[in-house]
């Protein structure tokens, strides 16, 4: 077997040094009624490599690439184009096969990465401290929450009905068993946010509002406003970006305010890969906070010798250490695609992130223009980065993106999918545009809207 | 770089006055190809980038709503030459399972087969979004379903959530099913038993869950004290959360009886299953009573650790537990068609205890696995436990006459070698020791873990080394032993060869310097 | 002014109806390089034997427990820059916090000096 470097001789050497006449007596401790007579059953023996890429190409051509069609899928996920030396940098061993950095002096390739990652998202949030990188912006959400109840010692977070309904659902799971209460609602379809909704829920035993920016409709909300509401009761503001891309063209929360930052970093470096795996990012503004942070956190200090090196610090937060005291139960960060982020963004740089910024924006609003001009169809934002939403008149959107993806077209997200059985959102649709989608594809996707808002509701 | 890996080590800078010749401190810091590199904010700048997007079109005025970042934000750039060469020198500074043996315990650090990657990069894999319509996306689901079929067959469970982000988010989602399940039944329980050799993220997690945590002993042979076990069960316990093969490198010869124990008070039966590479292909958890247990692909598996995640851990539960698993999940309906359950419904079977992550789980990893287990299959799959059990055991018998090796009578060990610090020379320690295997060219086990043994140091070889490299290890283990034993002081400066001398953790820890800060003027 | 020690290695000095909480010198030593304390919010309410302040090393997190039960007057706020004092004073200037005495019959149960000297050179 290709992966295994024993030969038959060597297990017998081995085997006479170990004092066992065969494997099974080193299994002896395995009781009886756990001892298998030979492999598995109902699983198929091993397979050349030819075999199984056959195998796996099959099923991989089952499914509609986005590379293969015109394509407007976000909420969450976003498709940029990613250079290909972040891949070729991330499939180099020392990367892909090393561990934790816990040997730091055999390490620095990837904690002087990670210093490099935490300072980017920093600056990117327009925080002073990021950590190394949590699951994904779903999970980040949920800490930051937890976090805000550590530092503000109160109970109850008050969601913005904007936020990505799964995001909410993940906090919502969580706060079930820490018994921390969770006030959320579904978002109201108008084109402005609902801050004043929001703002009048926050009260004194609030410990954090969290709201996403832009939002889950693609909408843009003034923060600063926020900021200053939850700030009189003594809570803190958290705000979720799900699309960095965004922070290229509009203010950064922690300019606005904000003092926990977090997000889902994957569009840039990491690609779509159907959800997972992604990168959540985590920031503070406050550095006086840094010490209730959850996660890794790499930091700058000198070896024996006077020179600069990194190591992992303030690890006392942490399970291995703090075992049932400690500030989360994460055991990992999201370290390869933290590398891939980072050489994405090391390669835009300022400007090449600021340009990629306006032409998303740019044929986001092209699009917009377009698909508005589509009888049947409303444009719901006044503002927007490069995600909108669409009213659209017949059937539910819904219905309406499983017939464009018949027609080779992935559309968009309806918020039907999202916001199951809620009535008022049903005829609502999701459209992302990025630097990949073309004129040509708003076009098609325009012409076929067309025919399809018309066809009457079933 | 390294020293040659043989015994006779000597400290580099007697070897140079021995009649070795030192060369000339070099004006740039670098030794050949041991290269320095600055921080990327030290030689980036704002205006330069590495991408090359189409030129700007006509634009239609912004419709940001007056938020424009006007402000810059502080980020340089780097084009694509001095991009690669940036991180490949960094890359450089790593120690990895492709440049050399790592033999780090609990984590199974196996070679990462290279065909896992190619096929987990097709356009139909890594190109589809998370919410495409679910026509368009059934080769995913087919893999997710595949793999499942895997896990549930390779584990003898009826039930798999997949989900779950890595280990530690694999035993929070059994922990809360767990919980779920009791609360459904009435009453939430208040305690969960964890042995006191148990991986950090056990106790975080029940506490988490909202369970004290009591400890259970260890018996003198490194196993779980089945009647101090006993003796604390009751109706208040809601689980017990056992590691098996434990973090002593040991079967738990009683699991079984342990399982029926905590079954017979109406608890459930965690099974940590981090060390599932022992025994994977040959015991099903299922025939032992385990009720949930998180399964590391990264580990077992074989996706890669890069540095740090990302890992996945689906979660193997019993039909007990089944009905509560996490939303969303990949189900058959009658037609044959996958799809994904996204919904909350509230029949018998259906009675989730939420959701834990945005979408469906780390499909990359998915891939990355699936592959693996086709490669391998259920026999290839046996032959991986049965060579990383006989490596590890080989270790164990060729290091115990020289280093205390705390359960070597308890019988065989599992997939790791669990050694202790006991009789180092000059107030040496195993972070002495491990620091002096660096030099020889190895990354060290993993030290000072379980807490159960003073000085712990757990190797791990897994199945992908070779005997010639087992032995050279060997070899260089016995010379570093020697050393610690007889209190060698230069021990206490290692490393000297590799790319920094030891760090200093407790100024990072006192006065933190976490992002970079622009020297001012 | 006298100075009781309980067997987790806190010191207190009591002086009227005020005492001082520091870690004892053969703590701080175990501990190694101290790098963070976690300190009380002036105000809080500390029961006897309940968690009071946390010291960070490196690789280690102890909680300090309260000698007695009292509430927190004054924290030492030099440790926030310097917890190093931890280690070079350990039972002066690295004092942890100061607290109100309620139950004078509490110190019954502490060591004086010289049985915590024998308890420590028994361990």
């Amino acid at each position: 077997m290709r992966y295994l470097p024993l030969t038959d001789t060597d297990r017998a050497d081995m085997l006479a040094k170990v004092g066992a006449s065969n494997i099974d007596d080193l299994f002896v401790d395995v009781p009886e009624v756990a001892r298998l007579d030979g492999p598995i059953r109902d699983l198929p023996m091993h397979a050349s490599e030819m075999a199984v890429e056959r195998h796996m190409k099959r099923l991989a051509a089952k499914n509609l690439a986005a590379e293969n069609t015109p394509f407007f899928l976000g909420a969450g996920a976003y498709r940029h184009h990613v250079p290909a030396s972040v891949d070729t940098v991330i499939q180099r061993g020392e990367f892909l096969t090393a561990y934790t950095p816990y040997q730091p002096e055999i390490a620095q390739g990837t904690l002087q990465m990670l210093f490099e990652f935490q300072t980017q998202v920093a600056r990117l949030y327009g925080c002073t401290v990021a950590n190394a990188s949590l699951y994904d912006g779903s999970t980040a959400c949920w800490e930051a929450v937890a976090m805000a109840t550590r530092v503000t010692k109160r109970k109850r977070a008050v969601l913005s009905g904007a936020l990505h309904p799964h995001y909410a659902q993940v906090v919502k799971t969580m706060a079930q068993f820490t018994g921390d209460e969770i006030a959320d609602s579904a978002p109201a379809i108008q084109t402005e946010p609902d801050l004043e909704g929001l703002t009048a829920r926050i009260d004194d035993q609030t410990a954090c509002v969290v709201v996403q920016y832009p939002d889950i409709l693609g909408r843009i909300s003034d923060l600063s406003k926020v900021a200053e509401a939850a700030h009189a009761k003594g809570a803190l503001l958290v705000v979720v970006n799900t699309e960095p891309v965004a922070l290229g063209a509009v203010k950064s929360p922690g300019e606005m305010g904000a003092d926990i930052v977090v997000g889902e970093g994957q569009a840039i470096g990491v690609g779509l890969q159907f959800g997972g795996p992604y990168l959540g990012l985590f920031a503070v503004r406050d550095p006086k906070h840094v010490r209730q942070m959850p996660g890794r956190l790499c930091g700058e200090t000198t070896d024996a010798e006077g020179k600069r090196g990194f190591v992992l610090t303030l690890s006392t937060r942490e399970q291995h250490i703090r075992r049932e005291k400690a500030t989360s139960n994460i055991c990992t960060n999201s370290g390869l695609c933290a590398l891939a982020f980072s050489v994405h963004m090391t390669l835009l740089g300022e400007q090449g992130l600021r340009e990629l910024a306006a032409e998303n924006h740019r044929l986001a609003c092209h699009a917009a223009d377009r698909l508005e001009k589509v009888p049947g169809v409303r444009l719901l934002n006044r503002a927007f980065f490069n995600e909108f939403t669409l009213m659209l008149d017949g059937k539910p959107a819904r219905e309406i993106v499983r017939n464009l993806a018949d027609r080779g077209i992935l559309g968009g997200v309806s918020l039907g999918r999202l916001y199951p059985g809620v009535k008022a959102l049903e005829h609502a649709l999701l459209v992302a545009v990025t630097e990949t989608t073309t004129e040509d594809d708003i076009e098609t996707l325009a012409t076929e809207l067309e025919a399809l808002v018309k066809e009457p509701a079933q | 770089m390294n020293a040659p890996n043989k015994s006779g080590w000597k400290p580099a800078m007697e070897a140079a006055e021995e009649g070795g010749v030192r060369g000339p401190v070099t004006t740039t810091g670098n030794r050949a190809l041991m290269l320095e590199e600055p921080l990327l904010f030290e030689i980036g700048h704002a205006e330069t980038t590495g991408v090359d997007l189409p030129p700007i079109g006509e634009g239609t005025s912004p419709r940001l709503g007056g938020f424009e970042r006007s402000d810059p934000i502080g980020l340089v750039g780097l084009t694509e030459p001095e991009t690669v060469r940036h991180y490949t020198r960094l890359s450089r500074q790593n120690y990895g399972i492709d440049l050399g043996f790592f033999p780090l315990g609990s984590c199974t650090m196996k070679h990462n087969p290279r065909l896992n990657e190619k096929l987990a990069r097709l356009p139909g894999f890594a190109d589809i979004h998370p919410l495409a319509p679910q026509s368009s996306v059934q080769g995913a689901l087919e893999v997710i379903d595949e793999l499942a079929t895997w896990l549930k067959t390779l584990t003898g469970m009826p039930a798999v959530a997949m989900s779950p982000k890595a280990g530690a988010h694999g035993e929070l989602c059994g922990i809360l099913a767990i919980r779920a399940a009791h609360t459904a039944a009435g009453n939430p329980r208040e305690v969960v038993l964890v042995p006191e050799s148990a991986h950090g993220t056990n106790p975080a997690t029940a506490a988490f869950a909202g369970y004290k945590v009591d400890n259970i002993p260890a018996t003198p042979e490194g196993r779980v004290d089945v009647e101090a076990l006993k003796a604390r069960l009751g109706p208040d316990v809601a689980a017990v959360m056992i590691t098996n093969p434990n973090t002593c490198g040991l079967f738990e010869t009683d699991f079984r009886t342990i399982a029926d124990a905590v079954h017979e008070v109406g608890g459930y039966v965690y099974c940590d299953g981090a060390n599932f590479n022992a025994i994977v292909g040959r015991v099903r958890p299922g025939d032992l009573g385990v009720d949930a247990m998180h399964i590391n692909l990264h580990k077992t598996f074989s996706t890669p650790h890069g540095g740090g995640g990302p890992g996945s851990g689906p979660v193997v539960f019993s039909e007990a537990l089944a009905p509560f698993a996490p939303l969303p999940y990949v189900e058959k309906d009658a037609t044959g068609e996958l799809h994904i359950v996204e919904e909350e419904n509230t029949d018998e079977e259906h009675q989730t205890f939420g959701r834990m992550t945005v979408f469906h789980g780390q499909m990359g990893m998915f891939t990355r696995a699936l592959t693996y287990m086709l490669s391998h299959g259920a026999d290839g799959l046996k032959q991986v436990a049965e060579d990383a059990v006989l490596n590890a055991n080989y270790i164990l018998r060729s290091l115990e006459d020289i280093l205390h090796a705390p359960f070597a009578d308890s019988g065989p060990c599992m997939h790791e070698a669990l050694f202790g610090d006991k009789d180092f020379g000059g107030g040496l320690s195993t972070l002495d020791l491990a620091k002096g295997l660096i030099d020889e060219g190895y990354h060290p086990m993993t030290v000072y873990f379980p807490l159960v043994v003073h000085g712990a140091m757990l190797v791990e070889p897994t199945e992908t080394e070779s005997k010639a490299s087992i032995d050279q290890f060997i070899t260089a283990f016995r010379s570093v032993t020697e050393r610690a034993l007889a209190g060698d002081e230069s021990l206490k400066q290692a490393p000297y060869y590799a790319p920094r001398r030891r760090l200093d953790e407790t100024a990072a820890a006192r006065k933190p310097r976490l992002t970079w800060e622009t020297p001012e003027g | 002014m006298p100075r009781y020690f309980t067997d987790e290695h806190e010191w207190i000095d009591v002086e009227g109806d005020s005492a001082t909480v520091g870690i004892t010198d053969y703590a701080q030593e175990q501990l190694g390089d101290i790098v963070f304390v976690e300190l009380p919010d002036v105000g809080a309410m500390l029961d006897k034997g309940g968690d009071a302040a946390v010291v960070e090393s490196v690789k280690a997190a102890s909680d300090v427990y309260s000698p007695i039960t009292g509430e927190v007057t004054e924290a030492n706020g030099s440790l926030e820059d310097e917890p190093a004092l931890v280690n070079s004073s350990p039972e002066e200037d690295g004092w942890f916090f100061r607290m109100t005495v309620g139950d004078k019959a509490e110190f019954e149960g502490l060591m004086d000096d010289k049985a915590y000297k024998a308890f420590v050179d028994n361990l």
